[in-house]
């Protein structure tokens, strides 16, 4: 069994790639995260406009694309726009997925955010001279990003584990380099060492999140 | 040929599609199959953990945290790769069907246990201690009083994430289950068309569409 899942001499030779797909998963973290904040905030910003000509469509398209499993999104782009003469790339594609899919999701929870700061404190920012968007961006995004930080963080979380998705399309990052480590090996235990790894990476945030979420639940 | 009529000859192919939309049902057919079993499983084992919890035994309860946490932390394709690639090696040879909803399922389990508990754990103190002062039993107190009145502040956050996690259905297909995306996939490798994929999209759509606008109607109605 030790030998079979935790093989010293396999991991001693596996290790410099699941290194690199480790700093592969990092950088495309760091790429996909504020590609989709960006998305979400432009949402969120958008559905505070109150013509029902915004709202529909807005949240029609927040709908859409939560419906939509991540994957399913990124192998549409990935094998289906290369028949209509459009190859973008693995990269590309994770970019465009993420943009879209977890952009709708971080554009809910800023909503949410941005409705639960009380509406005269927009009222009282206009009275003083500021205008629309100077006061939502002054005045209420700090205070809805607050109120909203458990899920912010929450969702950031389920990002950075939705990295692995590049896998499929050929990135190199951690699952996919473990992979290849497990097929010239012939053992799993790349596969455990990126396990190992994904979670040492995310623990300490899924110990505040916990902490976070259990008081937010004792505070109802 | 038009742009329009180019595009729709490429996405929108009504032979490809009426060839090929029996596979995309059978897809549809594994899809809510494996979904019914993974919400099923995975919750019934989440509350199993919660309640498990409540007893306050404090090794077992260090064992729950650390299990929980590890499935909230570890990607779920990575556990369906583990599982699917790894067990063959001890000659557990799980199908690609059995490590997606075991996978799945555990993932669940770990992320409504921790919303079950923050429910049991938000009940006042007074409440077990009047429930108990009536006569009622450990587990009674928590069967009748406190569970009936956890279940329902964690419905919203439930809900939410169980969808989330049975959209993962999808992964499957990188373990060759034939739910709808692998269907549609392998449609498009034998027909040299992505018709299939469009399909496949539309199904997921059909599916998913009303649980999560389901969804947004649970969480307003219970805020």
């Amino acid at each position: 069994m030790i030998d079979t899942f935790f093989n010293a001499t396999i991991m001693a030779q596996a290790w410099p790639i699941i290194l690199a797909g480790l700093g592969n998963t990092l950088a495309l973290s760091l790429m996909v995260v504020p590609l989709g904040l960006a998305g979400g905030m432009a949402l969120a910003l958008l559905s505070t406009l109150r013509s029902p000509w915004v709202r529909w469509p807005l949240m029609a398209w927040v709908d859409f694309f939560r419906a939509f499993p991540p994957l399913v999104l990124l192998i549409f782009l990935y094998a289906g726009l290369p028949f209509a003469g459009l190859e973008l790339g693995g990269f590309a594609c994770v970019g465009i997925a993420f943009f879209l899919n977890t952009g709708a999701y971080y554009g809910e929870v800023l909503r949410a955010g941005i409705e639960s700061v009380a509406p005269g404190q927009i009222e009282a920012a206009r009275s003083t001279g500021l205008t629309r968007l100077q006061a939502l961006i002054w005045i209420v995004l700090p205070q809805a990003v607050r109120a909203v930080l458990p899920d912010l963080l929450s969702n950031t979380l389920e990002v950075v584990k939705l990295t692995s998705l590049a896998s499929v399309v050929a990135l190199p990052e951690l699952l996919f380099q473990a992979r290849q480590a497990q097929s010239l090996t012939y053992n799993p235990t790349p596969i455990v060492a990126a396990a190992v790894v994904y979670f040492l990476l995310l623990w300490p945030l899924v110990r505040l999140l916990s902490r976070l979420e259990n008081r937010a639940v004792a505070a109802r | 040929m038009g742009g329009w009529e180019r595009f729709a000859e490429t996405f929108l192919n009504a032979k490809v599609m009426e060839r090929y939309w029996p596979d995309i049902v059978a897809g549809l057919g594994t899809t809510i199959e494996l979904a019914a079993l993974i919400v099923l499983s995975g919750l019934a084992a989440g509350l199993a953990l919660a309640v498990l919890r409540s007893f306050g035994v404090r090794v077992v309860n260090w064992a729950i945290v650390f299990v929980v946490d590890l499935f909230r932390a570890l990607p779920p394709l990575v556990i369906i790769v583990l599982i699917y690639f790894g067990l063959p090696s001890i000659d557990v040879v799980p199908s690609g069907f059995v490590s997606t909803w075991l996978s799945l399922a555990l993932v669940l389990m770990a992320f409504s246990e921790e919303i079950f508990w923050a429910g049991i754990t938000a009940i006042p103190r007074g409440q077990w201690e009047a429930a108990r002062s009536t006569g009622l039993g450990f587990g009674e107190t928590l069967a009748h009083v406190i569970l009936p009145q956890a279940l329902r502040i964690t419905i919203p956050p439930l809900t939410n994430r169980t969808i989330a996690i049975t959209k993962g259905t999808a992964l499957g297909s990188v373990v060759a289950v034939t739910e709808i995306l692998g269907q549609a996939s392998s449609a498009v490798s034998n027909s040299y068309n992505p018709s299939p994929l469009t399909l496949g999209a539309a199904a997921y759509l059909v599916l998913f569409l009303p649980v999560v606008i389901f969804g947004r109607w649970v969480e307003r109605k219970f805020r």
